[in-house]
């Protein structure tokens, strides 16, 4: 869902640019309060772990394909805003190195991938946590949080295609959100699958004091 | 750091650099989710041609190493470790801050 330079128009890719380096600048503060010494290489270990992951693209129908992205994954560990840090070295790494995603709409690759799934899938896995009882009801919130997040964030990006004049949103929205319903399922299980293993391995990262 | 965060963060470590090592080259070629929208709805064209800043390894692939799922491999590997070693970096440069302030 990397958006390629020239997708969005100036006054879309300037806002975003702006609104994703305020909540870095938020996300830095808010890291600050609660890093220790769990956390610091915590962060190290998963921005690799997600930039390894997302390399990985799997079929999904129709000669698409889509790949993992981590944000529920990185904001279940860490807490949404030190997620967003972790997001968005992965993102700055695919932009300038691998000329993943364009540089002048880094701002809102940021936004879709690094803050939205980040923060909307770390609230409604705790939304939807509450609602679900029963033995595998942290699975169904990690689960349900990382489908949505994806829908979420393509939903974002069809809306800035949209604003920029690239695509109209009655064309946009429902292409978007469809095909990453499907890619949606395949990061629900893959977290699932990780925080199930971390879980097992190390249960007391799950309770790590999170920002 | 405590030893057992420590055999966490390795295995951790390990583990990306086994999935970009060893699975990067066979994932699929297919275009993702957005890629696949532009071209069914015909704005894949508006996709900038020329690179606004150059990268030295676009595609995901080093460009000095001419078998194609080498070099994958290593620009994956590559690029985890770069990640790692930024973030890492980032959150020691935080923490560092974080406890000055608290002792100042």
């Amino acid at each position: 869902m990397h958006i390629p330079d020239g997708f969005l128009d100036a006054k879309t890719w300037v806002t975003l640019d702006v609104v994703s380096a305020g909540f870095i600048a938020l996300a830095v503060r808010k890291t600050r309060r609660v890093i220790g010494e769990k956390q610091t290489p915590l962060i190290g270990v998963l921005a690799a772990f997600i930039f390894a992951a997302q390399m990985i693209n799997f079929p999904v129908a129709g000669g698409t394909s889509g790949h993992f992205m981590g944000g529920v994954l990185a904001a279940v560990l860490l807490g949404p805003l030190s997620a967003v840090l972790v997001m968005s070295v992965v993102l700055i790494v695919q932009c300038f190195v691998f000329q993943d995603g364009g540089v002048t709409t880094l701002g809102a690759n940021i936004f879709n991938m690094g803050i939205i799934s980040t923060v909307a899938g770390y609230y409604l896995f705790r939304v939807v946590g509450h609602l679900v009882v029963g033995d595998g009801r942290r699975s169904v919130a990690v689960f349900v949080a990382s489908l949505l997040s994806i829908v979420i964030s393509a939903s974002a990006c069809a809306i800035e295609l949209a604003v920029s004049g690239t695509v109209p949103l009655g064309v946009a929205l429902p292409a978007m959100a469809g095909v990453h319903m499907l890619i949606g399922i395949g990061e629900g299980i893959i977290t699932v699958a990780v925080l199930g293993l971390v879980s097992r391995v190390r249960p007391d990262l799950l309770e790590i004091e999170k920002a | 750091m405590d030893s057992t965060v420590r055999r966490f963060v390795w295995g951790g470590f390990l583990v990306a650099i086994g999935v970009a090592l060893l699975l990067s080259p066979f994932a699929s070629k297919s275009p993702d989710g957005l890629d696949r929208v532009a071209e069914d709805k015909g704005f894949l064209k508006k996709g900038a041609a020329d690179a606004v800043c150059p990268a030295p390894a676009p595609g995901y692939e080093a460009p000095w190493i001419a078998t194609d799922w080498l070099s994958t491999s290593v620009a994956g590997v590559a690029g985890t470790c770069l990640t790692f070693g930024l973030a890492y970096s980032l959150a020691l440069l935080i923490a560092r801050r974080g406890n000055r302030s608290i002792n100042s």
